[in-house]
């Protein structure tokens, strides 16, 4: 187990410095030239001369490369502070995780500014998770209960029509419902997680997932319910609320735990419309602006960072995967 | 002697009815598969055709029409430009359905299958390096791989498009918007290959242990010939239900790249596009029509691609039958 979690993080390097190369790689092939995107359309060849020279753009490609890339996993000693009124401080070796500066917001750096949207976004993406996760989970389970009634059939079907309507389309018949006609909530804007804003951005960013949690956490438990230990805890004489919480409800939710870390790309892809329509300071409509603006060094950071997250959640979902199944060994020979 | 031969005749059609018109048959018999196929059929046509089809051209501007509700001449309203929402609707499906099948063709059937073929069947060193590159795509998270290849790759495009027409006899190949096409389609390529490239890999991996591959070795059949007479036909029904259910996800990573502002360029109409127009809060006011139908449109061809799908592994897996 721990040889296979050693494996997965040495590998992790090397597929960020590929990732990471061929953003870079992309968007220096894009033709035209940034600094004249920064000064407009009139501008002094010295000065853009000068901004290119600072901005390390006269030089060649795998030279800017490594230059951006030593500036994010230099190591360097952090210096955090406990709290912050008192002077306490410790001081933490890591990677210095310098992204540059933005082009668009001249002398501004990057990871400052990504900060804050990284946070309304990730508020955003857990509100959704968290509706889809709370609605998704006890209702599939429930529906597999009821197997051969109506209901069942009818909240499959009901699942698989509400998964196929595209976010586009719920989102604004969201605010239609709510703030046109009954006026419940502000039409949109961002007022942190507390908001009452924030009941509709979570519905509609959760909307999809709760189908798709309803089909496969049905599917999972029928699949337990069908095992021959179900049947073996019943002719024992456990209750079936025991047989239940103890032996299918567990089993049920193991494959969910690996759905769970992939589900989060697609979550992020919602995000990224939702924020569009409900008009919220993340990082999905900072994504857009910056592409349109040419900020190179907004979108690498972007790349780099999520790409780290996404395929740390998927390693943490294997682990997990193991140790909630004990049947399931990592080590032992064969490749991972 | 005639008897002879109608028990002849009537096995040689027993053996020809094969595997895939057993479960095309079955299809048939599926209701939902049924509609879900004509749903398809008539938005793909349509959508294919809309040069006939449509009863207007999609730039047609009529002042005096503007943000009409639904009605007999325009079934689906205008637009704030007095364009007919139908006939854009019409296009927008066209320009969805270039894309997606474009895209699936190349990146799942072509290059997915062939990849999974291979790295199923030699394996080693082969398989690994297939796997690895497939695993950094899959580590992008999927929005920002779709939106960073679009947005890069359009502007080389064109420099190259501009360089076709100024070296060659083609012309007009900027304003046909051919660039956003090719750049669109090559980000859902990339997007989609290696979903279906791992699971052919996984079903060659069971395939290439049966005896009548082995068979087919010791008779001393070819590489190529083992690939594509025995190992592919195998995998066809699984390659179906991979195709029918990454289309439905394909679809919607176009209608999205359009809706970010990424996909086909105005004027030409896009679902994404409209479906942005439609959720304006100040157009949803007022112009219901607009978000409606090209909403119904693109959630539409969604379901039933997923319907197709989840149709489909009920009739190629005898054990839910």
């Amino acid at each position: 187990m721990w040889v296979y979690i050693a494996r997965r993080l040495l590998w992790l390097p090397f597929l960020l410095f590929v990732i990471s190369a061929i953003t870079f790689a992309l968007f220096r092939i894009v033709p035209g030239d940034p600094v004249t995107v920064m000064l407009g359309a009139r501008y002094d060849e010295d000065v853009a001369e000068r901004l290119r020279k600072s901005l390390d753009l006269d030089k060649p490609l795998v030279v800017q490369y490594s230059n951006y890339m030593w500036g994010v996993v230099r190591p360097e000693l952090h210096t955090l502070h406990l709290r912050e009124d008192s002077g306490t401080t410790i001081k933490v070796p890591f990677f210095r995780l310098d992204f540059g500066e933005s082009f668009r917001f001249r002398g501004r750096p990057v990871g400052p500014l990504m900060r804050t949207k990284m946070w309304v976004s990730f508020q955003v993406n857990m509100a959704g998770m968290l509706v889809a996760l709370s609605i998704g989970l006890p209702l599939g389970f429930w529906v597999a209960h009821r197997q051969g009634s109506w209901t069942d059939p009818a909240a499959v079907a009901i699942a698989v029509i509400l998964a196929s309507l595209p976010i586009m389309v719920t989102a604004p018949a969201i605010i239609w419902l709510g703030c046109l006609k009954l006026d419940l909530v502000p039409c949109s804007g961002w007022g942190g997680l507390f908001d009452s804003r924030m009941i509709v951005v979570a519905i509609a960013m959760g909307g999809p997932g709760v189908a798709g949690f309803v089909r496969l956490m049905r599917a999972s438990t029928l699949d337990v319910m069908g095992q021959d230990f179900i049947r073996t805890a019943r002719s024992k004489g456990l209750g079936e609320f025991a047989i239940d919480s103890r032996h299918v409800l567990k089993n049920a939710m193991i494959p969910i735990v690996t759905i769970l870390a992939f589900s989060l790309s697609g979550m992020l892809t919602t995000s990224f419309v939702a924020e569009r329509i409900f008009g919220i300071p993340g990082i999905g409509s900072f994504a857009i602006d910056s592409l349109f603006n040419r900020d190179y060094p907004v979108m690498m950071a972007m790349t780099i960072i999520l790409s780290t997250v996404f395929v740390l959640s998927i390693l943490a979902a294997d682990v997990a995967y193991a140790y909630v199944d004990p049947r399931i060994r990592y080590d032992g020979g064969g490749r991972g | 002697m005639a008897s002879a031969r109608l028990t002849l005749d009537r096995r040689t059609e027993a053996r020809s009815k094969g595997h895939l018109a057993r479960a095309w048959s079955r299809l048939l018999r599926k209701k939902i598969a049924l509609a879900c196929m004509t749903a398809i059929a008539v938005l793909y046509i349509s959508g294919v055709f809309s040069q006939v089809v449509a009863p207007y051209g999609y730039t047609d501007q009529n002042l005096s029409e503007t943000r009409n509700p639904p009605s007999l001449k325009h079934p689906f309203g205008t637009d704030r430009g007095g364009r007919d929402m139908f006939t854009r609707i019409l296009w927008g499906i066209q320009n969805t359905v270039i894309i997606t099948v474009v895209s699936m063709a190349t990146g799942g059937l072509v290059i997915g299958v062939s990849l999974g073929l291979i790295s199923g069947y030699f394996g080693g060193r082969i398989d690994a390096l297939i796997n690895r590159v497939g695993e950094v795509f899959s580590a992008f998270p999927e929005v920002l791989l779709i939106i960073i290849l679009a947005a890069t790759l359009k502007p080389r495009l064109l420099v190259w498009v501009r360089w076709l027409e100024d070296n060659t006899f083609l012309d007009g190949l900027v304003r046909t918007g051919i660039q956003d096409y090719v750049a669109i389609s090559l980000a859902l390529v990339a997007f989609g290959w290696f979903g279906m490239a791992r699971i052919v890999r996984g079903q060659v991996l069971v395939l290439r242990e049966t005896q009548y591959v082995e068979a087919a070795r010791a008779l001393g059949a070819s590489t190529p010939r083992i690939l594509f007479h025995h190992l592919l036909p195998n995998s066809i029904s699984i390659i179906m239900v991979v195709v029918s259910s990454g289309m439905g996800a394909l679809v919607f990573a176009e209608i999205v790249l359009s809706f970010l502002g990424l996909g086909i360029q105005p004027p030409r109409p896009s679902l994404g596009r409209m479906l942005l127009e439609g959720g304006n809060i100040g157009t949803l006011q007022n112009e219901w029509w607009m978000l409606l139908f090209p909403g119904a449109v693109a959630w539409l061809i969604i379901l039933a691609w997923t319907l197709l799908g989840d149709a489909l592994v009920d009739v190629f897996n005898p054990r839910t039958r």
